[in-house]
């Protein structure tokens, strides 16, 4: 619930913070702000309420927002139900984990990887477990269900990849970050042979992972109308940074579509793909992982983000230990904080002033075993 | 088991075959008549690879290497798999054994006298060769007896987090002190849900040596959680 704050505080707030600001301000700076503040008004044709203090911040005049949730499943890797059950369950366990919050999340994200090998069989499963969700489902699409048609099946169950929209004053844009170069036609494979060569992490002959020109030039578009001050959140499949190549832990244009989002205040990345607790800033962009609800990811050799906090070590005699969902709370301010909700673990909530401070502030709780 | 020996006749054959066809004598290699207007026939030397060429071909350095690739190209066809320890190593980027090349010329007991060159290449070729195996059968759910299509690579790419230096241990679980065997055959029963391996199976053998080979300059550390 957002705090309501009565005409009395917030005046004499804004006149606090505009005194404190001024001290900070030489002649040239101040003009610079004042400048600024009343172009910034007349060109969102704000007005003035004539007791007000704030030169700063008037363009914020927009409606306050309010905090919300949105919870995530991600990363569920279906066979066949007669192939293997356990996947199957362990998405079916998510679907109850959601709908048992209360209150109930504006949204469910799902993350991408429904399906482990891209079969029609596998989404429509996928797609049947789903629908028993509560909340309305956002889908994002992964490498382990695009790969064997190129996205065939996939958009024909759930619509375009690529797609934004706007919830209680954010503005969300859902990617498809798994494209990759050509490395099949070559090589003479067929569908199944490519797709399986995706569906290994550690399969070297497939190609990396990128956005795509095409996509970044959609994206540009897409964001021309958004204010620099409105939160924004995006969603990838893979993280949207370098972190370990090797796996894929990477999206080769990840740079040039960092930079298209670096007018923004507050950007928030919400990623799959990693199967673990990873946690990311650049500069203006706070990044987050998922969990998988079929199995965990080891931590990668090398490349971890300095923030991250690593979940504890699966026990493997433990089957769904280092799986599980989780939400994120949206502040009003637009920043987040990620919930891990590890299945028969402590849910882990990554605040959002942990990244804000980098790490000095509200540092999650360090594992007691780490990855070998 | 694959064997590596069918990949080493193919390299003398076609190093003779080329040799020869190249050379001055290249005539010599035609097993069918040499008359006139009869075709002529190239055998391979595995005895059952060969093509045909129209007697007038000219006999050129170029030809003989039109036909020596023609060669190879219909026995891999008929020999698929061949490759497959290159194939493996592109996909799965196998960490190579240690480097023995300076011991050549020394001597080394009763066995060899001297170690020769040769030596050396039989030593890198037989271990990386069941390494590369292992790594096959890591990666297959199939090859591993799983009911449900899980291999190891889905929690332990690269290897990663199956720490072997660790091993032997005691496992609370498992009641007993285990060797790094006995918690793979933990893993093949419960999250690939297949039927434990002997401890002589050759793709038990092949995945101890994958796992260990993946972990090379690691201290070992046995006993350690």
């Amino acid at each position: 619930m957002a705090r309501r704050i009565d005409p009395e505080t917030r005046y004499y707030a804004e006149r606090d913070e505009l005194f404190r600001a001024l001290r900070h301000l030489d002649r040239r700076d101040f003009f610079k702000v004042a400048a600024a503040a009343a172009g910034a008004a007349l060109a969102s044709g704000v007005r003035f309420h004539p007791t007000s203090f704030s030169i700063v911040r008037v363009a914020d005049a927009a409606p306050a927002r309010e905090a919300f949730s949105f919870a995530y499943i991600s990363d569920s890797h279906l066979y066949n139900r007669t192939v293997n059950d356990r996947f199957v369950n362990s998405l079916m366990r998510a679907v109850d984990d959601v709908n048992r919050l209360d209150p109930q999340p504006d949204f469910v994200l799902y993350g991408g990887d429904l399906a482990q090998l891209g079969q029609p069989e596998e989404l429509e499963l996928g797609a049947q477990i789903l629908r028993s969700l509560k909340a309305p489902v956002r889908m994002m699409v992964g490498e382990h269900d695009w790969f064997l048609d190129l996205g065939e099946k996939w958009r024909s169950l759930f619509g375009q990849e690529t797609y934004s929209f706007d919830h209680k004053g954010v503005h969300f844009v859902v990617l498809q970050s798994v494209n990759e170069k050509d490395f099949w036609t070559a090589r003479r494979m067929t569908p199944m042979e490519r797709m399986k060569t995706v569906a290994g992490l550690d399969n070297a002959v497939q190609s990396r992972f990128e956005v795509g020109e095409p996509q970044r030039e959609w994206l540009e578009r897409d964001l021309q109308a958004v204010s620099n001050d409105t939160p924004v959140i995006v969603f990838s499949h893979s993280p949207l940074y370098h972190y370990y190549e090797p796996w894929n832990f990477w999206t080769v244009d990840a740079p040039e579509v960092q930079a298209i989002l670096k007018r923004f205040r507050h950007v928030t990345v919400i990623h799959g793909h990693t199967h673990q607790l990873v946690t990311n800033r650049i500069g203006n962009i706070f990044f987050h992982g998922m969990l998988s609800t079929a199995w965990p990811w080891p931590y990668a050799p090398e490349g971890m983000p300095a923030l991250t906090v690593q979940m504890n070590r699966p026990d493997p005699f433990d089957p769904h230990d280092g799986c599980g969902d989780g939400r994120v709370i949206v502040h009003p301010d637009g920043l987040v904080d990620k919930i891990y909700d590890l299945w028969n673990r402590n849910p882990v909530q990554v605040r959002s002033t942990y990244l804000a401070s980098n790490g000095r502030q509200d540092r999650p709780p360090a594992p007691n075993l780490q990855s070998f | 088991m694959r064997k590596t020996i069918a990949v080493g006749v193919t390299c003398i054959a076609v190093g003779a075959l080329g040799a020869a066809l190249l050379g001055s004598r290249a005539t010599a290699v035609g097993t069918g008549s040499g008359a006139a207007g009869k075709p002529l026939e190239v055998l391979l030397c595995d005895g059952q690879t060969k093509v045909q060429l129209a007697a007038d071909t000219p006999r050129t350095p170029e030809e003989g290497r039109k036909v020596a690739d023609e060669l190879m190209a219909k026995w891999r066809a008929n020999n698929p798999g061949t490759d497959w320890i290159d194939e493996e190593q592109e996909k799965h980027g196998i960490v190579p054994p240690a480097d023995n090349s300076d011991l050549v010329g020394h001597a080394a007991g009763q066995v060899y006298g001297r170690i020769a060159p040769a030596d050396v290449v039989v030593w890198q070729r037989e271990t990386l060769a069941m390494v590369t195996r292992g790594s096959e059968v890591f990666h297959s759910g199939d090859q591993l007896g799983s009911t449900i299509g899980v291999s190891c690579d889905m929690c332990h790419p690269n290897a990663a987090n199956t720490h072997p230096e660790t091993y032997p241990k005691y496992q609370v679980q498992l009641g007993r002190t285990a060797l790094l065997r006995d918690m793979i055959n933990w893993c093949i029963e419960h999250p690939v849900r297949g039927p434990k391996l002997a401890d002589d199976d050759p793709r038990m053998r092949a995945l101890e040596a994958y796992i260990l080979a993946q972990r090379k300059g690691t201290p070992l550390n046995y006993g350690r959680r």
